[in-house]
Protein backbone atom coordinates (compact mmCIF):
# COMPACT_ATOMS: atom_id res chain seq x y z
CA UNK A 1 0.00 0.00 0.00
CA UNK A 2 1.29 3.33 -0.84
CA UNK A 3 2.16 5.75 2.24
CA UNK A 4 0.14 8.64 2.06
CA UNK A 5 1.82 10.57 5.07
CA UNK A 6 3.41 13.69 4.23
CA UNK A 7 7.62 12.92 3.03
CA UNK A 8 10.05 15.28 3.76
CA UNK A 9 10.97 17.83 0.74
CA UNK A 10 14.39 17.14 1.07
CA UNK A 11 16.62 19.91 -0.40
CA UNK A 12 20.49 20.37 -0.82
CA UNK A 13 20.82 21.83 2.85
CA UNK A 14 18.60 19.04 4.12
CA UNK A 15 19.73 16.24 2.16
CA UNK A 16 22.77 14.84 4.53
CA UNK A 17 20.39 14.73 6.96
CA UNK A 18 18.21 12.69 5.32
CA UNK A 19 20.53 10.40 3.53
CA UNK A 20 22.32 9.61 7.22
CA UNK A 21 18.61 8.66 8.37
CA UNK A 22 18.83 5.86 5.05
CA UNK A 23 21.88 4.44 6.41
CA UNK A 24 19.86 4.58 9.79
CA UNK A 25 22.66 6.79 11.29
CA UNK A 26 21.64 10.50 12.91
CA UNK A 27 23.49 13.18 11.76
CA UNK A 28 23.46 16.83 12.75
CA UNK A 29 25.71 20.14 11.85
CA UNK A 30 28.40 20.81 14.04
CA UNK A 31 30.01 23.84 14.50
CA UNK A 32 33.51 24.32 13.93
CA UNK A 33 33.85 27.42 15.79
CA UNK A 34 31.67 27.39 18.85
CA UNK A 35 30.88 23.38 19.35
CA UNK A 36 27.64 23.63 19.36
CA UNK A 37 25.25 21.33 17.44
CA UNK A 38 22.59 22.36 14.89
CA UNK A 39 19.58 20.80 14.00
CA UNK A 40 17.34 21.68 12.20
CA UNK A 41 20.16 21.92 9.52
CA UNK A 42 21.00 25.50 8.31
CA UNK A 43 23.50 27.67 6.55
CA UNK A 44 24.80 29.49 10.04
CA UNK A 45 25.22 28.20 12.90
CA UNK A 46 22.12 28.58 15.48
CA UNK A 47 24.51 29.67 18.11
CA UNK A 48 27.53 32.03 16.82
CA UNK A 49 26.01 32.39 13.36
CA UNK A 50 29.51 31.22 12.13
CA UNK A 51 29.29 29.30 8.73
CA UNK A 52 31.89 26.39 9.82
CA UNK A 53 29.54 24.01 10.08
CA UNK A 54 29.93 20.25 9.00
CA UNK A 55 28.43 16.96 9.60
CA UNK A 56 28.89 14.64 12.79
CA UNK A 57 27.02 11.33 13.66
CA UNK A 58 25.70 11.56 17.11
CA UNK A 59 24.65 9.36 20.17
CA UNK A 60 20.89 9.22 19.05
CA UNK A 61 20.08 9.00 22.64
CA UNK A 62 18.14 12.39 24.59
CA UNK A 63 15.04 12.88 27.03
CA UNK A 64 11.75 13.38 26.63
CA UNK A 65 11.06 16.89 26.67
CA UNK A 66 7.64 16.88 26.25
CA UNK A 67 4.96 15.47 24.41
CA UNK A 68 1.25 15.32 24.00
CA UNK A 69 -0.50 11.67 22.60
CA UNK A 70 -2.94 12.69 19.43
CA UNK A 71 -6.44 11.36 19.77
CA UNK A 72 -7.13 13.32 17.05
CA UNK A 73 -5.04 12.61 13.63
CA UNK A 74 -3.11 15.03 11.79
CA UNK A 75 -5.38 14.39 8.59
CA UNK A 76 -6.70 11.35 7.46
CA UNK A 77 -3.19 9.67 6.75
CA UNK A 78 -3.08 9.54 10.39
CA UNK A 79 -6.13 8.22 11.24
CA UNK A 80 -5.43 5.17 11.49
CA UNK A 81 -2.26 5.28 14.03
CA UNK A 82 -4.16 7.53 16.71
CA UNK A 83 -3.65 7.73 19.31
CA UNK A 84 -0.14 8.21 18.75
CA UNK A 85 2.72 10.16 20.19
CA UNK A 86 4.51 13.27 19.32
CA UNK A 87 7.40 13.85 21.33
CA UNK A 88 10.03 16.70 21.72
CA UNK A 89 13.50 14.66 22.62
CA UNK A 90 16.25 16.85 23.85
CA UNK A 91 19.34 15.13 22.21
CA UNK A 92 22.32 14.53 24.00
CA UNK A 93 24.40 16.69 22.02
CA UNK A 94 21.66 19.77 22.69
CA UNK A 95 19.16 20.20 20.28
CA UNK A 96 15.34 19.63 20.22
CA UNK A 97 13.77 17.61 17.64
CA UNK A 98 10.33 16.62 16.82
CA UNK A 99 9.54 12.80 15.98
CA UNK A 100 7.42 10.27 17.80
CA UNK A 101 7.41 7.53 20.17
CA UNK A 102 7.06 4.28 19.04
CA UNK A 103 5.24 2.22 21.78
CA UNK A 104 2.29 0.00 22.20
CA UNK A 105 1.30 1.53 25.01
CA UNK A 106 0.94 5.47 24.63
CA UNK A 107 -0.32 6.14 28.32
CA UNK A 108 3.08 5.10 29.78
CA UNK A 109 4.86 8.16 28.32
CA UNK A 110 6.66 10.32 30.36
CA UNK A 111 8.62 13.62 30.71
CA UNK A 112 12.48 12.91 31.72
CA UNK A 113 11.81 9.22 30.14
CA UNK A 114 15.77 8.28 28.27
CA UNK A 115 15.04 7.53 24.53
CA UNK A 116 16.87 6.47 21.86
CA UNK A 117 16.44 6.51 18.35
CA UNK A 118 14.83 3.88 15.92
CA UNK A 119 15.00 4.35 12.19
CA UNK A 120 11.53 3.99 10.14
CA UNK A 121 12.05 3.00 6.38
CA UNK A 122 8.63 4.59 5.30
CA UNK A 123 9.40 4.77 1.52
CA UNK A 124 12.28 3.46 -0.68
CA UNK A 125 13.60 7.17 -0.39
CA UNK A 126 12.77 8.47 3.12
CA UNK A 127 13.69 6.90 6.34
CA UNK A 128 12.08 9.02 9.34
CA UNK A 129 14.01 9.05 12.64
CA UNK A 130 11.84 8.21 15.68
CA UNK A 131 12.67 6.92 19.41
CA UNK A 132 12.06 4.42 21.52
CA UNK A 133 12.06 5.01 25.57
CA UNK A 134 15.03 2.75 27.16
CA UNK A 135 14.88 3.71 30.47
CA UNK B 1 5.40 59.70 23.69
CA UNK B 2 5.82 63.11 22.18
CA UNK B 3 2.37 65.05 23.35
CA UNK B 4 2.37 67.17 19.54
CA UNK B 5 -1.40 66.05 18.38
CA UNK B 6 0.12 62.66 16.32
CA UNK B 7 -1.02 60.58 19.30
CA UNK B 8 -2.21 57.48 18.03
CA UNK B 9 -5.97 57.08 18.70
CA UNK B 10 -8.72 53.99 17.58
CA UNK B 11 -11.47 55.60 16.51
CA UNK B 12 -13.43 52.73 14.78
CA UNK B 13 -14.27 49.19 15.48
CA UNK B 14 -16.48 46.52 14.11
CA UNK B 15 -16.48 42.23 13.97
CA UNK B 16 -18.83 40.87 11.84
CA UNK B 17 -21.81 39.11 12.62
CA UNK B 18 -22.50 35.78 12.96
CA UNK B 19 -24.81 33.15 12.64
CA UNK B 20 -24.19 30.07 14.59
CA UNK B 21 -20.54 30.73 13.92
CA UNK B 22 -21.11 31.36 9.79
CA UNK B 23 -21.38 34.63 8.41
CA UNK B 24 -24.73 35.67 6.26
CA UNK B 25 -25.36 35.11 3.16
CA UNK B 26 -22.21 33.14 1.75
CA UNK B 27 -20.16 36.24 2.57
CA UNK B 28 -16.44 35.86 1.36
CA UNK B 29 -13.59 37.11 3.17
CA UNK B 30 -13.21 40.03 1.10
CA UNK B 31 -16.85 41.42 1.77
CA UNK B 32 -16.60 40.53 5.18
CA UNK B 33 -13.84 43.30 5.27
CA UNK B 34 -15.97 45.68 3.38
CA UNK B 35 -18.77 45.73 5.45
CA UNK B 36 -16.78 45.89 8.84
CA UNK B 37 -14.63 48.83 7.36
CA UNK B 38 -17.50 50.80 6.49
CA UNK B 39 -19.23 50.24 10.09
CA UNK B 40 -15.45 51.14 11.37
CA UNK B 41 -15.31 54.31 9.64
CA UNK B 42 -19.07 55.45 10.26
CA UNK B 43 -18.12 55.06 13.70
CA UNK B 44 -15.66 57.85 13.46
CA UNK B 45 -18.11 59.72 10.68
CA UNK B 46 -15.18 59.13 8.34
CA UNK B 47 -15.25 57.90 4.56
CA UNK B 48 -12.98 55.70 2.60
CA UNK B 49 -11.94 58.59 0.67
CA UNK B 50 -10.03 59.72 4.26
CA UNK B 51 -8.25 56.23 4.45
CA UNK B 52 -4.40 56.56 3.56
CA UNK B 53 -3.17 53.55 5.09
CA UNK B 54 -3.86 49.99 5.24
CA UNK B 55 -2.94 47.09 6.75
CA UNK B 56 -4.58 43.38 6.22
CA UNK B 57 -3.86 39.92 7.04
CA UNK B 58 -5.70 36.36 6.72
CA UNK B 59 -4.89 33.35 5.42
CA UNK B 60 -7.65 33.45 2.31
CA UNK B 61 -7.12 33.30 -1.09
CA UNK B 62 -3.28 31.69 -0.95
CA UNK B 63 -2.16 30.55 -3.33
CA UNK B 64 -3.97 33.30 -5.17
CA UNK B 65 -4.76 36.82 -4.74
CA UNK B 66 -4.20 36.42 -0.81
CA UNK B 67 -0.55 36.18 -1.86
CA UNK B 68 -0.69 40.29 -2.27
CA UNK B 69 -3.22 40.42 0.50
CA UNK B 70 -3.14 44.41 1.01
CA UNK B 71 -3.46 44.82 -2.98
CA UNK B 72 -5.92 42.74 -2.97
CA UNK B 73 -8.20 44.37 -0.31
CA UNK B 74 -7.24 47.88 -1.31
CA UNK B 75 -7.97 47.37 -4.70
CA UNK B 76 -11.45 45.81 -3.78
CA UNK B 77 -12.07 48.59 -0.88
CA UNK B 78 -10.97 51.24 -4.02
CA UNK B 79 -8.52 52.98 -2.03
CA UNK B 80 -5.25 54.05 -2.37
CA UNK B 81 -3.31 54.37 0.10
CA UNK B 82 0.20 55.91 0.82
CA UNK B 83 1.63 53.22 3.38
CA UNK B 84 0.87 49.60 3.69
CA UNK B 85 1.14 46.90 5.94
CA UNK B 86 1.08 43.36 5.23
CA UNK B 87 2.51 41.90 8.36
CA UNK B 88 1.46 38.04 8.80
CA UNK B 89 2.65 36.82 12.15
CA UNK B 90 -0.22 34.97 12.86
CA UNK B 91 -3.16 35.40 15.22
CA UNK B 92 -1.42 38.20 16.55
CA UNK B 93 -0.46 40.02 13.64
CA UNK B 94 -3.43 42.93 14.28
CA UNK B 95 -1.41 44.06 17.45
CA UNK B 96 1.99 44.50 15.39
CA UNK B 97 -0.75 46.45 12.88
CA UNK B 98 -1.79 48.69 15.58
CA UNK B 99 1.87 49.42 16.16
CA UNK B 100 2.94 50.08 13.12
CA UNK B 101 -0.01 52.21 12.31
CA UNK B 102 1.05 54.22 15.40
CA UNK B 103 4.11 54.85 14.14
CA UNK B 104 3.09 55.58 11.21
CA UNK B 105 0.43 58.17 12.49
CA UNK B 106 2.94 59.30 14.75
CA UNK B 107 5.67 60.25 12.03
CA UNK B 108 3.11 61.78 9.65
CA UNK B 109 4.05 58.97 6.98
CA UNK B 110 -0.06 58.87 7.25
CA UNK B 111 -3.27 60.40 8.32
CA UNK B 112 -6.54 57.70 8.59
CA UNK B 113 -5.14 53.78 9.32
CA UNK B 114 -7.96 50.97 8.46
CA UNK B 115 -6.78 47.57 9.64
CA UNK B 116 -8.82 44.63 8.07
CA UNK B 117 -9.22 40.75 8.21
CA UNK B 118 -11.98 38.64 7.33
CA UNK B 119 -12.36 34.47 6.80
CA UNK B 120 -15.02 32.10 6.04
CA UNK B 121 -12.89 29.31 7.45
CA UNK B 122 -16.22 27.10 9.16
CA UNK B 123 -18.42 27.74 5.98
CA UNK B 124 -16.21 26.73 3.63
CA UNK B 125 -14.53 24.09 6.26
CA UNK B 126 -11.46 25.39 5.74
CA UNK B 127 -9.64 24.77 9.40
CA UNK B 128 -7.78 21.31 9.23
CA UNK B 129 -5.31 19.57 11.85
CA UNK B 130 -3.27 18.60 8.84
CA UNK B 131 -0.98 21.26 9.22
CA UNK B 132 1.17 23.05 6.62
CA UNK B 133 3.42 21.68 3.91
CA UNK B 134 6.40 19.63 4.14
CA UNK B 135 9.30 21.82 2.30
CA UNK B 136 12.04 23.70 4.47
CA UNK B 137 11.92 24.44 8.06
CA UNK B 138 8.33 22.09 7.99
CA UNK B 139 9.92 18.96 6.49
CA UNK B 140 11.40 18.52 10.23
CA UNK B 141 7.76 18.42 11.22
CA UNK B 142 4.98 17.49 8.81
CA UNK B 143 6.30 13.71 8.31
CA UNK B 144 5.43 13.19 12.30
CA UNK B 145 1.96 13.77 12.48
CA UNK B 146 1.89 16.63 14.80
CA UNK B 147 -1.93 18.15 14.74
CA UNK B 148 -1.71 21.86 14.30
CA UNK B 149 -1.65 23.87 16.06
CA UNK B 150 -3.51 22.01 18.83
CA UNK B 151 -0.45 19.50 19.34
CA UNK B 152 2.41 22.36 20.11
CA UNK B 153 0.14 23.48 22.62
CA UNK B 154 -0.64 20.56 24.58
CA UNK B 155 3.37 19.93 24.45
CA UNK B 156 3.62 23.34 26.22
CA UNK B 157 0.32 22.30 28.58
CA UNK B 158 2.17 19.31 29.28
CA UNK B 159 5.46 20.76 29.91
CA UNK B 160 3.88 23.70 32.36
CA UNK B 161 1.95 20.89 34.03
CA UNK B 162 5.73 18.44 34.90
CA UNK B 163 7.29 21.64 35.70
CA UNK B 164 4.77 23.40 38.19
CA UNK B 165 2.02 20.81 39.11
CA UNK B 166 -0.80 22.60 36.91
CA UNK B 167 -4.22 20.35 36.67
CA UNK B 168 -6.29 20.16 33.83
CA UNK B 169 -9.05 21.59 36.54
CA UNK B 170 -6.72 24.72 36.13
CA UNK B 171 -6.89 25.22 32.83
CA UNK B 172 -10.95 24.33 32.97
CA UNK B 173 -11.28 27.28 35.07
CA UNK B 174 -10.03 29.02 32.35
CA UNK B 175 -12.83 27.65 30.21
CA UNK B 176 -15.46 27.88 32.28
CA UNK B 177 -15.38 31.27 33.56
CA UNK B 178 -14.59 32.86 29.59
CA UNK B 179 -18.22 31.30 28.85
CA UNK B 180 -19.58 33.03 31.87
CA UNK B 181 -18.37 36.67 29.97
CA UNK B 182 -20.01 34.94 26.90
CA UNK B 183 -23.41 34.28 28.27
CA UNK B 184 -23.41 38.10 28.61
CA UNK B 185 -22.44 39.03 24.97
CA UNK B 186 -24.91 38.68 22.76
CA UNK B 187 -22.91 38.59 19.93
CA UNK B 188 -21.04 35.38 21.25
CA UNK B 189 -21.43 31.47 19.59
CA UNK B 190 -21.56 29.90 22.50
CA UNK B 191 -23.76 31.13 25.24
CA UNK B 192 -24.88 27.78 27.40
CA UNK B 193 -23.44 27.26 30.61
CA UNK B 194 -20.02 25.34 31.11
CA UNK B 195 -19.33 23.83 34.08
CA UNK B 196 -15.38 22.32 35.18
CA UNK B 197 -16.77 18.71 34.68
CA UNK B 198 -17.99 19.28 31.12
CA UNK B 199 -14.79 20.26 30.30
CA UNK B 200 -12.69 17.80 31.54
CA UNK B 201 -15.60 15.27 30.63
CA UNK B 202 -15.52 16.59 26.92
CA UNK B 203 -13.05 14.63 24.67
CA UNK B 204 -9.40 14.46 24.43
CA UNK B 205 -7.88 15.85 21.11
CA UNK B 206 -4.50 16.38 22.38
CA UNK B 207 -3.16 15.45 26.00
CA UNK B 208 -3.43 17.01 27.94
CA UNK B 209 -5.76 19.38 26.09
CA UNK B 210 -9.67 18.38 25.82
CA UNK B 211 -12.15 19.77 23.37
CA UNK B 212 -13.60 22.29 25.59
CA UNK B 213 -9.97 23.74 26.36
CA UNK B 214 -9.73 24.37 22.52
CA UNK B 215 -10.76 27.53 20.88
CA UNK B 216 -13.81 27.33 18.88
CA UNK B 217 -13.72 27.18 14.71
CA UNK B 218 -15.96 29.88 13.36
CA UNK B 219 -16.22 32.82 10.35
CA UNK B 220 -15.48 36.33 11.22
CA UNK B 221 -13.61 39.47 10.82
CA UNK B 222 -13.83 42.85 11.48
CA UNK B 223 -11.67 46.51 11.25
CA UNK B 224 -10.09 48.85 13.23
CA UNK B 225 -9.67 52.86 12.48
CA UNK B 226 -6.87 54.55 13.82
CA UNK B 227 -6.32 58.12 13.14
CA UNK B 228 -4.33 60.85 15.32
CA UNK B 229 -6.03 62.47 18.47
CA UNK B 230 -5.59 65.73 17.22
CA UNK B 231 -7.80 64.44 13.95
CA UNK B 232 -9.96 62.74 16.35
CA UNK B 233 -11.14 65.92 18.23
CA UNK B 234 -13.10 66.26 15.22
CA UNK B 235 -14.43 63.05 14.11
CA UNK B 236 -17.91 61.66 16.11
CA UNK B 237 -16.28 58.78 18.15
CA UNK B 238 -14.49 58.92 21.75
CA UNK B 239 -11.07 57.86 20.74
CA UNK B 240 -8.92 55.28 22.81
CA UNK B 241 -5.61 56.04 22.87
CA UNK B 242 -3.09 53.67 22.49
CA UNK B 243 -0.07 54.54 24.55
CA UNK B 244 2.26 52.00 24.41
CA UNK B 245 3.10 48.39 21.90
CA UNK B 246 5.41 45.78 21.64
CA UNK B 247 6.43 42.60 19.62
CA UNK B 248 8.14 39.93 18.99
CA UNK B 249 8.81 36.21 17.89
CA UNK B 250 10.77 33.21 19.63
CA UNK B 251 10.42 30.40 17.05
CA UNK B 252 8.22 29.21 14.04
CA UNK B 253 8.32 25.62 14.55
CA UNK B 254 7.25 24.04 18.15
CA UNK B 255 10.58 22.50 18.26
CA UNK B 256 12.80 25.77 18.35
CA UNK B 257 10.43 27.20 21.30
CA UNK B 258 13.51 28.04 23.93
CA UNK B 259 11.11 27.58 26.37
CA UNK B 260 7.74 25.62 26.60
CA UNK B 261 6.30 27.85 29.63
CA UNK B 262 8.02 30.80 28.45
CA UNK B 263 6.04 33.08 25.86
CA UNK B 264 7.47 36.27 23.74
CA UNK B 265 4.98 38.16 25.96
CA UNK B 266 7.41 38.27 28.79
CA UNK B 267 9.47 40.51 25.99
CA UNK B 268 6.38 42.62 23.95
CA UNK B 269 4.66 43.05 27.35
CA UNK B 270 7.77 44.59 29.20
CA UNK B 271 7.83 46.64 25.97
CA UNK B 272 4.59 47.53 26.02
CA UNK B 273 3.94 48.55 29.33
CA UNK B 274 7.23 50.81 29.69
CA UNK B 275 5.89 52.51 26.88
CA UNK B 276 2.91 53.10 28.43
CA UNK B 277 4.45 53.78 31.96
CA UNK B 278 1.44 51.56 34.07
CA UNK B 279 1.88 49.00 36.03
CA UNK B 280 -0.23 45.66 36.51
CA UNK B 281 -1.86 47.30 39.50
CA UNK B 282 -3.07 50.23 37.36
CA UNK B 283 -4.91 47.66 34.23
CA UNK B 284 -8.44 47.43 34.59
CA UNK B 285 -9.78 44.62 31.64
CA UNK B 286 -7.35 42.20 30.11
CA UNK B 287 -8.18 40.75 26.63
CA UNK B 288 -5.53 37.83 26.02
CA UNK B 289 -5.28 35.96 22.83
CA UNK B 290 -7.12 32.50 23.55
CA UNK B 291 -6.66 29.93 21.25
CA UNK B 292 -6.23 27.22 23.79
CA UNK B 293 -6.45 27.80 27.74
CA UNK B 294 -3.38 26.82 28.29
CA UNK B 295 -2.62 30.25 25.96
CA UNK B 296 -4.19 32.11 28.34
CA UNK B 297 -2.40 30.54 31.79
CA UNK B 298 1.07 30.89 29.86
CA UNK B 299 0.73 34.47 28.95
CA UNK B 300 -0.51 35.95 32.28
CA UNK B 301 2.42 34.47 33.67
CA UNK B 302 4.89 35.85 30.71
CA UNK B 303 3.25 39.32 31.21
CA UNK B 304 4.04 38.90 34.74
CA UNK B 305 0.63 39.23 35.83
CA UNK B 306 1.42 36.28 38.57
CA UNK B 307 4.77 34.53 39.14
CA UNK B 308 6.23 31.44 36.15
CA UNK B 309 4.18 28.34 37.61
CA UNK B 310 1.60 29.85 39.45
CA UNK B 311 -0.83 30.98 36.58
CA UNK B 312 -2.69 27.75 38.27
CA UNK B 313 -3.53 29.01 41.24
CA UNK B 314 -4.08 32.69 39.10
CA UNK B 315 -7.07 31.54 37.29
CA UNK B 316 -8.46 29.27 40.41
CA UNK B 317 -12.07 29.50 42.10
CA UNK B 318 -13.41 31.56 38.73
CA UNK B 319 -11.31 34.36 39.60
CA UNK B 320 -11.49 35.65 35.65
CA UNK B 321 -15.41 35.42 35.92
CA UNK B 322 -17.77 38.20 35.82
CA UNK B 323 -17.78 39.56 39.07
CA UNK B 324 -14.35 38.08 39.85
CA UNK B 325 -11.26 40.40 40.52
CA UNK B 326 -9.66 40.00 37.14
CA UNK B 327 -11.64 40.65 34.32
CA UNK B 328 -10.48 38.31 31.43
CA UNK B 329 -11.50 37.97 27.90
CA UNK B 330 -14.77 39.71 28.63
CA UNK B 331 -16.09 39.03 24.99
CA UNK B 332 -16.46 35.75 25.58
CA UNK B 333 -13.00 35.27 23.93
CA UNK B 334 -12.11 32.69 20.89
CA UNK B 335 -13.18 29.93 23.15
CA UNK B 336 -17.19 30.99 22.97
CA UNK B 337 -17.37 33.93 21.48
CA UNK B 338 -15.48 33.59 17.64
CA UNK B 339 -12.87 32.46 16.55
CA UNK B 340 -11.90 32.77 12.31
CA UNK B 341 -8.31 31.47 12.68
CA UNK B 342 -6.54 34.97 13.42
CA UNK B 343 -8.60 35.77 16.56
CA UNK B 344 -6.24 38.96 17.19
CA UNK B 345 -8.28 41.53 16.12
CA UNK B 346 -10.96 40.79 18.65
CA UNK B 347 -9.09 41.53 21.89
CA UNK B 348 -8.47 45.21 20.04
CA UNK B 349 -11.93 45.42 19.52
CA UNK B 350 -13.35 44.22 23.21
CA UNK B 351 -11.05 46.77 25.10
CA UNK B 352 -12.30 49.27 22.89
CA UNK B 353 -15.54 48.69 23.44
CA UNK B 354 -14.61 48.11 27.03
CA UNK B 355 -12.63 51.59 27.27
CA UNK B 356 -15.53 53.34 25.78
CA UNK B 357 -17.89 51.93 28.62
CA UNK B 358 -20.53 50.52 25.51
CA UNK B 359 -20.18 46.70 26.81
CA UNK B 360 -23.35 46.66 28.15
CA UNK B 361 -24.42 43.80 30.68
CA UNK B 362 -20.36 42.68 30.38
CA UNK B 363 -19.16 46.06 31.14
CA UNK B 364 -16.12 46.10 33.74
CA UNK B 365 -16.87 49.33 35.68
CA UNK B 366 -14.79 52.47 35.10
CA UNK B 367 -12.11 50.65 32.46
CA UNK B 368 -9.66 53.15 32.23
CA UNK B 369 -6.79 51.78 31.13
CA UNK B 370 -6.85 47.69 29.04
CA UNK B 371 -4.42 45.26 27.88
CA UNK B 372 -5.02 43.97 24.51
CA UNK B 373 -2.58 40.80 23.77
CA UNK B 374 -1.84 38.59 20.48
CA UNK B 375 -0.24 35.27 20.44
CA UNK B 376 0.86 33.70 16.39
CA UNK B 377 1.81 30.71 15.15
CA UNK B 378 2.15 28.12 17.90
CA UNK B 379 2.79 29.93 20.60
CA UNK B 380 5.35 32.08 18.27
CA UNK B 381 5.01 35.67 18.22
CA UNK B 382 3.83 37.97 21.07
CA UNK B 383 2.10 41.31 20.19
CA UNK B 384 0.82 43.53 23.26
CA UNK B 385 -0.84 47.09 23.07
CA UNK B 386 -1.75 49.05 26.42
CA UNK B 387 -4.91 51.24 25.44
CA UNK B 388 -6.74 53.87 27.49
CA UNK B 389 -9.64 55.59 27.50
CA UNK B 390 -7.81 58.99 28.60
Amino acid sequence: MAYEKPLPLVNEESRPFWEGCKRHQLVLQHCRDCGAYVYYPRALCKACHSDRLHWEPVSGEGTIYSYTVCHRPAGPAFKGDVPYVVALIELKEGPRMLSNIVTDDPESVRIGQVVRVTFDDVTEEITLPKFVAIG
Amino acid sequence: MANNGREPVIVGVADAPLQDGMVPDGQNPLQIQAHAARRALAEAGLRFEDVDGLLTAGTWGIPGPGNLMALTVGEYLGIRPVFMDGTQIGGSSFEAHVAHASLALQAGYCEVALITYGSTQRSQRARSLAGRGESLTLQYESPFGLPTPVGAYAMAAQRHMHEFGTTSEQLAEIAVATRKWAALNPAATLRDPLTLANVLASPMIASPLHLLDCCLVTDGGGAVVMTTAERARDLKSRPIHVRGYGETLTHATIASMPDLTLTGAERSGRIAMEMAGVTHGEIDVVEIYDSFTITVLLTLEALGFCARGEGGAFVSGQRTAPGGDFPLNTNGGGLSYAHPGMYGLFVLIEAVRQLRGESGERQVPDAGIALAHGTGGVLSSTCTCILSRD
